[in-house]
């Protein structure tokens, strides 16, 4: 009996050996179905925002065309950003956003809010299958957090394959729900930035700073449309064409910008919280090129984009892959952007106009221009990994718009330009 | 103006239908040699898409185009 007891024991050990011999073998194979690439990113802008981002993403294959994509961003931001205030001849105090601390900034300077800090971590999961012959369907959602934001959202695009899988007509649909709760709660529009020196004692600036303050947290949904079109033109040639729709409703001021009101010597009387609207659509339609030339590849793209915020743009991005030897390539790559300001964008506000329904001294929504140059430089490795290098200068240079300065405004800078590094190491495997 | 870009719009869906209607257009299946490879993939760094559309989308007035535009970060 007891023997017999031993045999089953040894015979079950041997079959959990073998299973657990099976598996390890099985997981090679698992493991040998996933793709996986990481990348991480250093931007550096000159005298304000720094930025590390590092991104690890894994395809598997499941077999029948059947794909799971998981994604994991991680970024950390630090430094100064513009606040929208205008610059002065003299020394200008200003409260931080969370109404707890001050800062100053020097005569001449562009106002910058020193203390912006942030850490976003995000999860994005799709997956990919055929539904029937030439039918296929991608579903994925995103979650995405930081401090004083939150985005969870959901997306899908449906794919069908025409004329030998020469063209490719898609429909995606994506929704977002956007959660902002910054330092401090969400300021009236227009309320006014105190400075505490204007008061007595902490307790009669905390409540004037409360007074100022609306809610504490808001909402912004967004719904994106997209139509796709992708053809092949011949052996060497991919073209696609994309329309997109986004619709956004809910909070889209920023709660960290400022708009400067000025009397008619250009003096700053009063910084203002911007207000924006709360709604936005917009459209844009996207052309991309993939072209085989001479042992090169060429991808080319223009996209125009136009809102009702009156913002139009224009974009143009070149990437020209040489390959100069058996394993290494060189791509030079070029963008330029340009954009017309959004109809509320004011610089500064007039003390003498009344208060417009909307106002936005962000330079980000103003007239502007911007180019990138950079060089990414790869090499395939053994199994076929792949590492690469990727550094680009970006430059940003806003413009003027029509408002004249007044007084002391002609002699400071209004629209400063930002110039930034990117460096970024990425690898396949 | 509107009726103007949408008459733009859809006179480039048109030229386009009409450009994938032509029957010289495409490839035969054992021509993909040049179409597989993966430089010539439309998404052919997807890595450096994401980081350079998270960028733009929070340095510039506009995003999207080649993928969704919507939310994602609260970006400075």
């Amino acid at each position: 009996m007891q023997l017999k007891q031993l045999a089953n024991i040894s015979a079950a050990l041997a079959a959990a050996s073998c299973a657990v011999l099976g598996q390890d073998a099985q997981a090679g194979t698992v493991l040998d179905d996933w793709q996986f690439n990481s990348a991480i990113l250093l931007y550096n802008e000159t005298d304000r925002v720094s930025a590390g981002e590092a991104i690890l993403s894994a395809r598997g294959d499941f077999g029948d065309d059947k794909y799971l994509n998981l994604g994991l961003v991680v970024d950390a931001l630090t430094g100064a950003s513009a606040t929208g205030a205008v610059a002065q001849p003299g020394v200008q105090c200003f409260t931080r956003p969370s109404g707890r601390g001050s800062y100053e900034v020097a005569s001449g300077d562009t106002p910058l809010d020193d203390t912006f800090h942030d850490t976003r971590v995000q999860l994005d999961a799709s997956w990919e299958q055929p539904l029937a012959p030439n039918w296929r369907l991608t579903a994925g959602g995103h979650l995405s957090k930081e401090y004083d934001y939150l985005s969870m959202g959901v997306n899908s695009i449906l794919a069908r394959d025409f004329n030998q899988k020469n063209t490719t007509v898609s429909v995606g649909l994506s929704y977002s729900h956007d959660t902002i709760k910054p330092e401090g709660g969400i300021a009236f529009a227009y309320a006014p930035m105190l400075l505490r020196t204007d008061y007595a004692d902490d307790d009669s600036y905390q409540a004037a700073f409360n007074a100022t303050r609306d809610r504490a947290d808001d909402t912004k949904d967004t719904v994106d449309m997209l139509l796709g079109l992708t053809q092949v033109i011949n052996r060497d040639w991919l073209m696609q064409f994309n329309y997109s729709l986004s619709m956004a409703d809910g909070y889209m001021t920023d709660p960290f910008k400022l708009v400067s009101v000025v009397n008619s010597n250009g003096e700053v009387q009063q910084n203002l919280y911007e207000s924006r609207p709360d709604k936005r659509t917009k459209h844009s339609v996207y052309w991309q090129n993939k072209l085989h030339l001479g042992g090169t590849y060429l991808d080319a793209s223009y996209r125009y984009m136009w809102d009702d915020w009156e913002l139009k743009s224009h974009t143009a991005d070149v990437k020209w892959r040489f390959p100069v030897s058996e394993q290494w390539y060189v791509e030079p790559q070029l963008r330029y952007y340009q954009q017309s300001a959004a109809e509320f964008y004011l610089p500064f506000l007039q003390q003498s106009d009344s208060l417009p329904q909307y106002a936005s001294a962000d330079y980000r929504i103003g007239k502007m221009s911007t180019y990138t140059l950079g060089a990414k430089f790869g090499t395939k490795l053994a199994a076929g990994n792949e590492l690469s290098f990727r550094i680009a200068l970006y430059q940003q240079n806003p413009e003027q718009d029509g408002a004249d300065a007044p007084g002391v405004l002609a002699n400071v800078d209004l629209y400063e330009k930002v110039t930034a590094v990117m460096a970024q190491v990425s690898y396949s495997f | 103006m509107r009726i103007t870009k949408l008459q733009g719009c859809a006179a480039l869906v048109l030229v386009l239908s009409q450009v994938t209607a032509c029957s010289s257009l495409g490839v035969k299946p054992w021509e993909r040699d040049v179409l597989a490879k993966e430089e010539m993939a439309l998404n052919a760094a997807p890595l450096d898409n994401r980081l350079d559309d998270h960028i733009y989308f929070s340095k510039e007035g506009s995003s999207g185009g080649r993928s969704f535009a919507g939310g994602g970060c609260g970006c400075n």
